[in-house]
Protein backbone atom coordinates (compact mmCIF):
# COMPACT_ATOMS: atom_id res chain seq x y z
CA UNK A 1 0.00 0.00 0.00
CA UNK A 2 1.28 3.50 -0.04
CA UNK A 3 1.21 6.01 2.71
CA UNK A 4 1.19 9.48 2.29
CA UNK A 5 2.46 11.77 5.14
CA UNK A 6 4.40 14.31 5.97
CA UNK A 7 7.72 13.97 7.72
CA UNK A 8 9.99 16.94 9.09
CA UNK A 9 7.65 19.39 7.65
CA UNK A 10 7.12 18.41 3.96
CA UNK A 11 4.90 15.99 2.70
CA UNK A 12 6.13 12.34 1.73
CA UNK A 13 4.85 9.12 -0.14
CA UNK A 14 6.26 5.62 1.08
CA UNK A 15 4.87 2.58 -1.94
CA UNK A 16 4.76 -0.78 -1.88
CA UNK A 17 4.58 -0.37 2.19
CA UNK A 18 3.13 -4.48 3.75
CA UNK A 19 0.31 -3.76 5.68
CA UNK A 20 2.08 -5.06 8.79
CA UNK A 21 5.13 -2.87 8.57
CA UNK A 22 6.11 -0.37 11.34
CA UNK A 23 6.39 3.52 10.87
CA UNK A 24 9.81 2.93 11.99
CA UNK A 25 10.97 0.45 8.89
CA UNK A 26 9.02 3.14 6.72
CA UNK A 27 11.01 5.74 7.97
CA UNK A 28 14.35 4.07 8.13
CA UNK A 29 14.16 1.40 4.73
CA UNK A 30 11.97 3.23 2.42
CA UNK A 31 12.45 6.78 3.17
CA UNK A 32 16.39 6.85 3.97
CA UNK A 33 15.92 8.25 7.32
CA UNK A 34 17.83 6.09 9.43
CA UNK A 35 18.41 8.33 12.25
CA UNK A 36 15.35 6.96 14.44
CA UNK A 37 16.97 3.62 15.78
CA UNK A 38 16.15 -0.21 15.35
CA UNK A 39 16.91 -1.88 18.54
CA UNK A 40 14.53 -3.59 20.66
CA UNK A 41 11.30 -3.39 18.15
CA UNK A 42 9.11 -3.82 21.27
CA UNK A 43 8.71 -0.34 22.48
CA UNK A 44 11.16 -1.29 25.42
CA UNK A 45 14.10 0.95 24.23
CA UNK A 46 12.66 4.21 22.89
CA UNK A 47 15.66 4.51 20.33
CA UNK A 48 12.71 4.56 17.97
CA UNK A 49 11.27 8.01 19.12
CA UNK A 50 9.72 10.36 17.29
CA UNK A 51 7.11 12.68 17.40
CA UNK A 52 4.13 11.84 15.75
CA UNK A 53 1.24 15.18 15.54
CA UNK A 54 3.46 16.31 18.19
CA UNK A 55 3.64 13.61 20.48
CA UNK A 56 6.32 11.31 21.79
CA UNK A 57 5.63 7.75 20.51
CA UNK A 58 7.82 4.78 19.72
CA UNK A 59 7.75 4.31 16.03
CA UNK A 60 8.52 0.26 15.65
CA UNK A 61 4.94 0.36 17.25
CA UNK A 62 2.88 2.87 15.53
CA UNK A 63 1.48 0.70 11.90
CA UNK A 64 2.38 2.05 8.76
CA UNK A 65 -1.16 2.78 7.78
CA UNK A 66 -1.41 4.73 10.83
CA UNK A 67 0.41 7.54 9.86
CA UNK A 68 -1.65 8.16 6.43
CA UNK A 69 -2.09 12.08 6.58
CA UNK A 70 -0.66 12.77 9.77
CA UNK A 71 2.58 14.10 10.96
CA UNK A 72 5.95 13.12 11.99
CA UNK A 73 9.10 14.57 12.74
CA UNK A 74 12.34 12.34 13.28
CA UNK A 75 15.78 13.18 14.56
CA UNK A 76 17.12 14.66 11.24
CA UNK A 77 14.44 17.31 11.46
CA UNK A 78 14.50 17.97 15.39
CA UNK A 79 16.66 21.40 15.02
CA UNK A 80 14.57 22.40 11.83
CA UNK A 81 11.49 21.61 14.38
CA UNK A 82 13.12 23.44 17.27
CA UNK A 83 14.40 26.47 15.15
CA UNK A 84 10.69 26.35 13.88
CA UNK A 85 9.20 26.48 17.77
CA UNK A 86 11.48 28.94 18.82
CA UNK A 87 10.38 31.18 15.50
CA UNK A 88 6.65 30.96 15.43
CA UNK A 89 5.76 29.07 18.83
CA UNK A 90 5.41 26.11 16.97
CA UNK A 91 6.86 23.20 15.62
CA UNK A 92 7.32 21.88 12.39
CA UNK A 93 6.01 23.41 9.09
CA UNK A 94 3.60 26.31 9.26
CA UNK A 95 3.80 26.99 5.20
CA UNK A 96 0.44 24.80 4.61
CA UNK A 97 -2.69 27.01 5.10
CA UNK A 98 -0.88 28.09 8.61
CA UNK A 99 -1.53 31.31 10.24
CA UNK A 100 2.03 31.96 10.77
CA UNK A 101 3.42 32.08 7.12
CA UNK A 102 6.96 30.69 7.22
CA UNK A 103 8.48 27.75 5.28
CA UNK A 104 9.18 25.14 7.24
CA UNK A 105 10.42 21.57 6.61
CA UNK A 106 13.33 19.38 5.55
CA UNK A 107 13.14 17.80 2.10
CA UNK A 108 13.98 14.31 2.64
CA UNK A 109 17.54 15.29 0.64
CA UNK A 110 18.56 17.31 3.10
CA UNK A 111 17.59 15.29 6.41
CA UNK A 112 19.94 12.04 4.97
CA UNK A 113 22.40 14.54 4.67
CA UNK A 114 22.17 15.96 8.02
CA UNK A 115 24.70 15.55 10.31
CA UNK A 116 25.55 16.79 13.78
CA UNK A 117 28.82 18.62 13.50
CA UNK A 118 27.65 21.18 16.15
CA UNK A 119 29.34 24.91 16.97
CA UNK A 120 32.54 24.79 17.85
CA UNK A 121 32.50 26.51 21.20
CA UNK A 122 35.84 28.52 19.80
CA UNK A 123 35.20 29.63 16.41
CA UNK A 124 30.93 29.24 16.37
CA UNK A 125 31.28 27.42 13.18
CA UNK A 126 29.21 24.51 12.07
CA UNK A 127 25.40 23.63 11.86
CA UNK A 128 22.65 24.70 13.90
CA UNK A 129 22.18 22.18 16.38
CA UNK A 130 18.64 22.42 18.89
CA UNK A 131 19.70 23.20 22.24
CA UNK A 132 19.52 19.90 23.06
CA UNK A 133 21.53 18.64 20.46
CA UNK A 134 24.08 20.59 21.28
CA UNK A 135 24.03 20.12 25.27
CA UNK A 136 24.65 16.94 24.51
CA UNK A 137 27.42 17.42 22.70
CA UNK A 138 28.58 20.17 25.48
CA UNK A 139 28.00 17.26 28.21
CA UNK A 140 29.58 14.59 26.96
CA UNK A 141 26.06 12.52 26.72
CA UNK A 142 27.05 10.60 23.85
CA UNK A 143 29.19 7.29 23.88
CA UNK A 144 28.26 4.43 21.19
CA UNK A 145 25.28 7.39 20.31
CA UNK A 146 22.65 4.36 19.43
CA UNK A 147 20.45 5.56 22.16
CA UNK A 148 21.02 8.94 21.69
CA UNK A 149 18.43 10.11 18.62
CA UNK A 150 15.23 8.77 20.55
CA UNK A 151 16.79 10.29 23.46
CA UNK A 152 16.94 13.71 22.37
CA UNK A 153 13.36 13.73 20.54
CA UNK A 154 12.40 12.84 24.00
CA UNK A 155 14.35 14.81 25.83
CA UNK A 156 13.35 17.82 23.35
CA UNK A 157 9.79 17.22 24.02
CA UNK A 158 10.27 17.38 27.99
CA UNK A 159 11.54 20.37 27.49
CA UNK A 160 8.86 21.99 25.68
CA UNK A 161 5.86 21.31 27.86
CA UNK A 162 8.34 21.89 31.19
CA UNK A 163 11.27 24.44 30.78
CA UNK A 164 12.76 23.69 34.62
CA UNK A 165 12.51 20.15 34.94
CA UNK A 166 13.22 18.71 38.27
CA UNK A 167 15.86 15.48 38.05
CA UNK A 168 12.74 13.29 39.08
CA UNK A 169 10.73 14.84 35.86
CA UNK A 170 14.08 14.15 33.83
CA UNK A 171 14.28 10.56 35.01
CA UNK A 172 10.32 10.37 34.46
CA UNK A 173 10.24 11.52 30.97
CA UNK A 174 13.33 9.27 29.99
CA UNK A 175 12.50 6.73 31.92
CA UNK A 176 11.49 4.77 28.42
CA UNK A 177 14.71 5.13 27.12
CA UNK A 178 17.47 2.70 27.53
CA UNK A 179 21.32 3.73 27.47
CA UNK A 180 23.55 0.34 27.05
CA UNK A 181 26.69 2.34 27.74
CA UNK A 182 24.65 3.39 31.21
CA UNK A 183 25.80 6.80 30.19
CA UNK A 184 22.59 8.17 32.32
CA UNK A 185 24.27 11.05 34.64
CA UNK A 186 25.81 12.43 31.39
CA UNK A 187 22.39 12.36 29.85
CA UNK A 188 20.74 13.81 32.72
CA UNK A 189 23.68 16.78 32.91
CA UNK A 190 23.07 17.34 29.21
CA UNK A 191 18.92 17.38 30.23
CA UNK A 192 19.74 20.20 33.06
CA UNK A 193 22.27 22.09 30.68
CA UNK A 194 19.91 22.33 27.61
CA UNK A 195 16.58 23.51 30.41
CA UNK A 196 19.76 25.85 31.66
CA UNK A 197 20.48 27.57 28.46
CA UNK A 198 17.13 27.89 27.61
CA UNK A 199 15.97 30.02 31.00
CA UNK A 200 18.90 31.92 30.53
CA UNK A 201 18.18 32.86 26.64
CA UNK A 202 14.30 33.53 27.99
CA UNK B 1 -2.35 -8.93 4.81
CA UNK B 2 -4.69 -6.22 4.45
CA UNK B 3 -5.11 -2.76 6.73
CA UNK B 4 -8.28 -1.40 7.18
CA UNK B 5 -8.63 2.17 7.64
CA UNK B 6 -12.80 2.57 8.93
CA UNK B 7 -13.01 6.61 9.14
CA UNK B 8 -16.39 6.09 11.07
CA UNK B 9 -17.78 4.09 14.15
CA UNK B 10 -20.40 2.73 11.87
CA UNK B 11 -17.77 1.22 8.92
CA UNK B 12 -15.43 0.23 11.66
CA UNK B 13 -18.45 -1.99 13.63
CA UNK B 14 -19.06 -3.32 9.68
CA UNK B 15 -15.63 -4.10 8.86
CA UNK B 16 -15.46 -5.88 12.24
CA UNK B 17 -18.75 -8.16 10.74
CA UNK B 18 -17.47 -8.59 7.77
CA UNK B 19 -14.10 -9.44 8.57
CA UNK B 20 -14.65 -11.05 12.08
CA UNK B 21 -11.04 -12.05 12.21
CA UNK B 22 -9.79 -8.21 11.62
CA UNK B 23 -7.47 -7.58 14.79
CA UNK B 24 -8.15 -4.09 16.39
CA UNK B 25 -5.09 -2.11 16.49
CA UNK B 26 -5.11 1.45 18.36
CA UNK B 27 -2.15 2.03 20.36
CA UNK B 28 -0.81 -0.52 19.16
CA UNK B 29 1.77 -1.34 21.75
CA UNK B 30 0.56 -4.90 22.16
CA UNK B 31 -0.49 -5.80 18.79
CA UNK B 32 2.97 -4.06 16.84
CA UNK B 33 5.52 -6.26 19.34
CA UNK B 34 3.69 -9.57 18.23
CA UNK B 35 3.91 -8.35 14.30
CA UNK B 36 7.34 -7.33 14.58
CA UNK B 37 8.14 -10.33 16.51
CA UNK B 38 6.58 -12.55 13.75
CA UNK B 39 3.89 -13.58 16.65
CA UNK B 40 0.80 -13.34 14.72
CA UNK B 41 -0.05 -12.97 11.16
CA UNK B 42 -3.36 -11.47 11.43
CA UNK B 43 -5.20 -11.56 7.74
CA UNK B 44 -6.97 -8.08 8.42
CA UNK B 45 -5.57 -5.20 10.59
CA UNK B 46 -8.49 -2.49 11.81
CA UNK B 47 -6.99 0.53 12.46
CA UNK B 48 -9.07 2.93 14.94
CA UNK B 49 -7.02 5.44 15.33
CA UNK B 50 -9.62 7.42 13.02
CA UNK B 51 -12.16 7.33 14.69
CA UNK B 52 -12.89 10.35 17.07
CA UNK B 53 -15.33 9.12 19.86
CA UNK B 54 -12.74 6.37 20.60
CA UNK B 55 -10.51 8.99 22.17
CA UNK B 56 -13.06 10.92 23.84
CA UNK B 57 -14.28 10.74 27.79
CA UNK B 58 -17.26 12.18 29.28
CA UNK B 59 -17.41 13.11 33.26
CA UNK B 60 -21.50 12.41 34.18
CA UNK B 61 -23.53 12.22 37.61
CA UNK B 62 -21.86 8.79 38.61
CA UNK B 63 -19.71 7.50 36.10
CA UNK B 64 -16.89 8.24 33.37
CA UNK B 65 -17.55 7.28 29.70
CA UNK B 66 -14.04 6.64 28.88
CA UNK B 67 -13.33 6.37 24.95
CA UNK B 68 -11.37 2.78 24.65
CA UNK B 69 -8.48 4.87 22.80
CA UNK B 70 -7.54 7.56 25.47
CA UNK B 71 -4.54 7.13 26.49
CA UNK B 72 -3.11 6.68 29.85
CA UNK B 73 -1.67 10.12 29.58
CA UNK B 74 -4.80 11.70 28.97
CA UNK B 75 -6.19 9.59 31.95
CA UNK B 76 -3.23 10.73 34.62
CA UNK B 77 -3.31 14.36 33.16
CA UNK B 78 -7.12 14.57 33.23
CA UNK B 79 -9.06 12.07 35.12
CA UNK B 80 -7.07 12.51 38.39
CA UNK B 81 -9.85 13.45 40.87
CA UNK B 82 -12.80 11.20 39.10
CA UNK B 83 -10.57 7.88 38.68
CA UNK B 84 -7.49 8.54 40.73
CA UNK B 85 -6.86 4.13 41.48
CA UNK B 86 -6.77 4.24 37.51
CA UNK B 87 -4.83 7.30 37.30
CA UNK B 88 -1.98 5.92 39.26
CA UNK B 89 -2.52 2.63 37.49
CA UNK B 90 -1.78 4.41 34.24
CA UNK B 91 1.07 6.06 35.62
CA UNK B 92 2.97 2.37 35.90
CA UNK B 93 2.09 1.77 32.79
CA UNK B 94 5.72 0.89 30.50
CA UNK B 95 6.99 5.05 29.86
CA UNK B 96 5.94 8.10 28.92
CA UNK B 97 6.11 6.66 24.91
CA UNK B 98 3.70 3.79 25.80
CA UNK B 99 1.41 5.84 27.94
CA UNK B 100 1.03 8.12 25.05
CA UNK B 101 -0.07 5.27 22.70
CA UNK B 102 -1.70 2.51 24.98
CA UNK B 103 -5.06 2.82 26.53
CA UNK B 104 -7.95 0.82 28.57
CA UNK B 105 -9.53 -0.47 25.40
CA UNK B 106 -6.41 -2.34 24.25
CA UNK B 107 -5.79 -3.69 27.90
CA UNK B 108 -9.15 -4.98 28.01
CA UNK B 109 -8.72 -6.15 24.65
CA UNK B 110 -5.88 -8.31 25.23
CA UNK B 111 -7.12 -9.24 28.75
CA UNK B 112 -3.61 -10.29 29.97
CA UNK B 113 -4.14 -10.97 33.46
CA UNK B 114 -0.91 -8.46 34.05
CA UNK B 115 -2.96 -5.46 32.03
CA UNK B 116 -1.84 -2.45 34.53
CA UNK B 117 -5.31 -0.89 34.29
CA UNK B 118 -7.20 -4.22 35.64
CA UNK B 119 -7.34 -3.84 39.19
CA UNK B 120 -8.10 -0.39 39.21
CA UNK B 121 -11.39 -1.14 37.55
CA UNK B 122 -12.18 -3.93 39.46
CA UNK B 123 -11.98 -1.90 42.48
CA UNK B 124 -13.63 1.48 41.07
CA UNK B 125 -16.70 -0.90 39.40
CA UNK B 126 -17.04 -0.61 35.98
CA UNK B 127 -18.92 -1.95 32.41
CA UNK B 128 -17.18 -2.43 29.28
CA UNK B 129 -19.53 -0.93 26.51
CA UNK B 130 -19.15 -3.59 23.48
CA UNK B 131 -20.94 -3.01 20.63
CA UNK B 132 -21.34 -5.07 17.30
CA UNK B 133 -23.58 -4.35 14.19
CA UNK B 134 -26.16 -6.30 15.86
CA UNK B 135 -26.38 -3.96 18.89
CA UNK B 136 -24.20 -2.61 21.60
CA UNK B 137 -24.18 -4.17 25.35
CA UNK B 138 -22.47 -3.20 28.52
CA UNK B 139 -20.41 -6.52 30.48
CA UNK B 140 -19.85 -5.95 33.89
CA UNK B 141 -16.16 -5.61 34.42
CA UNK B 142 -16.61 -8.87 36.74
CA UNK B 143 -17.83 -10.36 33.68
CA UNK B 144 -15.16 -9.75 31.40
CA UNK B 145 -12.04 -11.51 31.79
CA UNK B 146 -12.96 -15.20 31.16
CA UNK B 147 -9.50 -16.49 30.90
CA UNK B 148 -5.57 -16.25 30.56
CA UNK B 149 -5.88 -13.35 27.48
CA UNK B 150 -9.46 -14.21 26.44
CA UNK B 151 -12.43 -11.99 27.26
CA UNK B 152 -16.17 -11.86 27.01
CA UNK B 153 -16.07 -10.25 23.52
CA UNK B 154 -17.81 -11.44 20.55
CA UNK B 155 -15.81 -12.26 17.26
CA UNK B 156 -17.89 -9.06 15.83
CA UNK B 157 -17.73 -7.06 18.84
CA UNK B 158 -15.74 -3.89 19.28
CA UNK B 159 -15.00 -2.23 22.58
CA UNK B 160 -16.41 1.46 22.34
CA UNK B 161 -16.25 2.93 26.16
CA UNK B 162 -15.45 1.51 29.73
CA UNK B 163 -17.80 3.07 32.07
CA UNK B 164 -16.06 3.48 35.35
CA UNK B 165 -17.86 4.42 38.42
CA UNK B 166 -16.58 7.82 39.63
CA UNK B 167 -14.92 7.95 42.96
CA UNK B 168 -16.79 8.27 45.82
CA UNK B 169 -13.36 7.77 48.23
CA UNK B 170 -10.15 7.29 48.63
CA UNK B 171 -8.44 4.59 45.82
CA UNK B 172 -5.06 3.32 45.96
CA UNK B 173 -3.10 0.92 43.29
CA UNK B 174 0.71 -0.95 43.70
CA UNK B 175 2.27 -2.64 41.34
CA UNK B 176 5.50 -5.06 42.05
CA UNK B 177 8.08 -4.81 39.55
CA UNK B 178 12.19 -5.07 39.05
CA UNK B 179 12.08 -0.99 38.34
CA UNK B 180 9.85 1.91 38.32
CA UNK B 181 9.33 1.64 34.58
CA UNK B 182 9.12 -0.44 31.46
CA UNK B 183 7.58 -3.31 33.68
CA UNK B 184 5.21 -6.19 33.37
CA UNK B 185 3.87 -6.07 36.80
CA UNK B 186 4.86 -9.63 38.95
CA UNK B 187 1.72 -8.74 40.69
CA UNK B 188 -0.55 -5.72 41.20
CA UNK B 189 -3.28 -4.68 43.20
CA UNK B 190 -6.13 -2.13 43.60
CA UNK B 191 -8.24 -1.10 46.05
CA UNK B 192 -11.25 1.21 46.52
CA UNK B 193 -13.45 2.40 49.19
CA UNK B 194 -16.76 3.11 48.79
CA UNK B 195 -18.15 5.60 51.33
CA UNK B 196 -21.45 5.93 49.73
CA UNK B 197 -22.62 2.31 50.04
CA UNK B 198 -20.26 1.55 53.17
CA UNK B 199 -18.32 -1.11 51.32
CA UNK B 200 -14.70 -1.91 49.39
CA UNK B 201 -13.79 -3.40 46.22
CA UNK B 202 -10.53 -4.94 44.86
CA UNK B 203 -8.82 -5.86 42.51
CA UNK B 204 -5.30 -8.65 42.35
CA UNK B 205 -3.61 -8.32 38.96
CA UNK B 206 -1.00 -10.98 37.59
CA UNK B 207 -2.03 -13.41 40.43
CA UNK B 208 -4.27 -15.54 39.33
CA UNK B 209 -5.30 -16.83 35.44
CA UNK B 210 -7.46 -13.37 35.09
CA UNK B 211 -7.85 -10.19 36.84
CA UNK B 212 -9.78 -11.29 39.82
CA UNK B 213 -11.55 -9.33 43.13
CA UNK B 214 -10.42 -10.72 46.39
CA UNK B 215 -13.74 -11.57 47.55
CA UNK B 216 -13.66 -12.99 50.76
CA UNK B 217 -11.11 -9.82 52.09
CA UNK B 218 -13.96 -7.49 50.71
CA UNK B 219 -16.67 -9.58 52.50
CA UNK B 220 -14.70 -9.85 55.79
CA UNK B 221 -13.68 -6.13 55.58
CA UNK B 222 -17.25 -4.95 55.25
CA UNK B 223 -18.36 -6.91 57.52
CA UNK B 224 -15.50 -5.84 60.13
CA UNK B 225 -15.97 -2.28 58.84
CA UNK B 226 -19.65 -2.35 59.47
CA UNK B 227 -19.90 -4.28 62.77
CA UNK B 228 -16.92 -1.79 64.36
CA UNK B 229 -18.85 1.12 62.89
CA UNK B 230 -15.49 2.05 61.74
CA UNK B 231 -17.30 4.48 58.59
CA UNK B 232 -19.13 6.61 61.10
CA UNK B 233 -17.13 6.97 63.67
CA UNK B 234 -13.63 6.79 60.87
CA UNK B 235 -11.59 5.64 63.78
CA UNK B 236 -8.07 3.65 63.26
CA UNK B 237 -7.98 0.35 61.55
CA UNK B 238 -6.96 -1.77 63.82
CA UNK B 239 -3.91 -3.97 62.92
CA UNK B 240 -5.50 -7.22 63.16
CA UNK B 241 -8.46 -6.40 60.81
CA UNK B 242 -5.68 -4.91 58.42
CA UNK B 243 -3.57 -8.00 58.90
CA UNK B 244 -6.46 -10.45 58.46
CA UNK B 245 -7.75 -8.01 54.68
CA UNK B 246 -4.01 -8.73 53.73
CA UNK B 247 -4.19 -12.39 54.57
CA UNK B 248 -7.66 -13.05 52.89
CA UNK B 249 -6.71 -11.32 49.69
CA UNK B 250 -3.27 -13.03 49.59
CA UNK B 251 -5.79 -16.21 50.00
CA UNK B 252 -7.00 -15.35 46.66
CA UNK B 253 -4.35 -15.52 44.49
CA UNK B 254 -3.72 -17.70 42.49
CA UNK B 255 -0.21 -17.31 40.85
CA UNK B 256 1.92 -19.50 38.99
CA UNK B 257 5.69 -19.74 39.35
CA UNK B 258 7.34 -18.20 36.04
CA UNK B 259 10.26 -15.84 34.89
CA UNK B 260 8.69 -12.93 36.75
CA UNK B 261 8.70 -13.94 40.31
CA UNK B 262 7.38 -17.03 41.98
CA UNK B 263 4.13 -17.70 43.03
CA UNK B 264 4.95 -18.04 46.14
CA UNK B 265 6.87 -14.26 46.48
CA UNK B 266 3.22 -13.27 44.82
CA UNK B 267 1.02 -14.41 47.38
CA UNK B 268 3.05 -12.57 50.02
CA UNK B 269 3.46 -9.21 48.24
CA UNK B 270 -0.40 -9.31 47.06
CA UNK B 271 -1.10 -9.62 51.15
CA UNK B 272 1.33 -6.95 52.05
CA UNK B 273 -0.05 -4.44 49.60
CA UNK B 274 -3.33 -5.22 50.24
CA UNK B 275 -2.76 -4.33 54.35
CA UNK B 276 -0.96 -1.01 53.21
CA UNK B 277 -3.81 -0.01 50.80
CA UNK B 278 -6.12 -0.44 53.20
CA UNK B 279 -4.26 1.73 55.53
CA UNK B 280 -3.33 4.46 52.96
CA UNK B 281 -7.00 4.82 51.94
CA UNK B 282 -7.92 4.54 55.04
CA UNK B 283 -6.26 7.08 57.05
CA UNK B 284 -7.05 9.04 53.71
CA UNK B 285 -11.03 8.45 54.22
CA UNK B 286 -10.04 9.71 57.94
CA UNK B 287 -8.82 12.82 56.72
CA UNK B 288 -5.63 12.47 58.54
CA UNK B 289 -3.41 14.95 57.16
CA UNK B 290 -0.32 12.94 57.12
CA UNK B 291 -2.20 11.01 54.71
CA UNK B 292 0.58 9.72 51.95
CA UNK B 293 0.69 11.35 48.94
CA UNK B 294 -1.15 9.63 45.80
CA UNK B 295 1.94 10.07 43.93
CA UNK B 296 4.75 7.39 42.87
CA UNK B 297 2.50 4.50 44.10
CA UNK B 298 4.03 2.11 41.46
Amino acid sequence: MRVNFTVNGRQQEADDVWEGESLLYVLRERLGLPGSKNACEQGECGSCTVRLDGVPVCSCLVAAGQVEGRDVVTVEGLAEFAKQREQHGHGGACGTGGACGGKGGVTLDEARQWSAKGADSRTGEGVELSAIQQAFIDAGAVQCGFCTPGLLVQADALLEANASPSDEDIREALSGNLCRCTGYEKILDAVRLAAARQGEAV
Amino acid sequence: MDFLRPASWEEALAAKAEFPTAVPIAGGTDVMVEINFDHRRPEYLLDLNRIALLREWEVAEDVVRLGASVTYTQIMENLRTELPGLALASHTVASPQIRNRGGVGGNLGCASPAGDSHPALLAAGAEVEVESVRGSRLIPIDEFYTGVKRNALAADELIKTVRIKKADGPQQYSKVGSRNAMVIAVCAFGLALHPETRSVRTGIGSAAPTPIRAKTAEEFLNAALDEGGFWESGKVITPSIAKQFGDLASGAANPIDDVRGTAKYRRHAVGIMARRQLVWTWEQYRGSGNGRSLEGAA
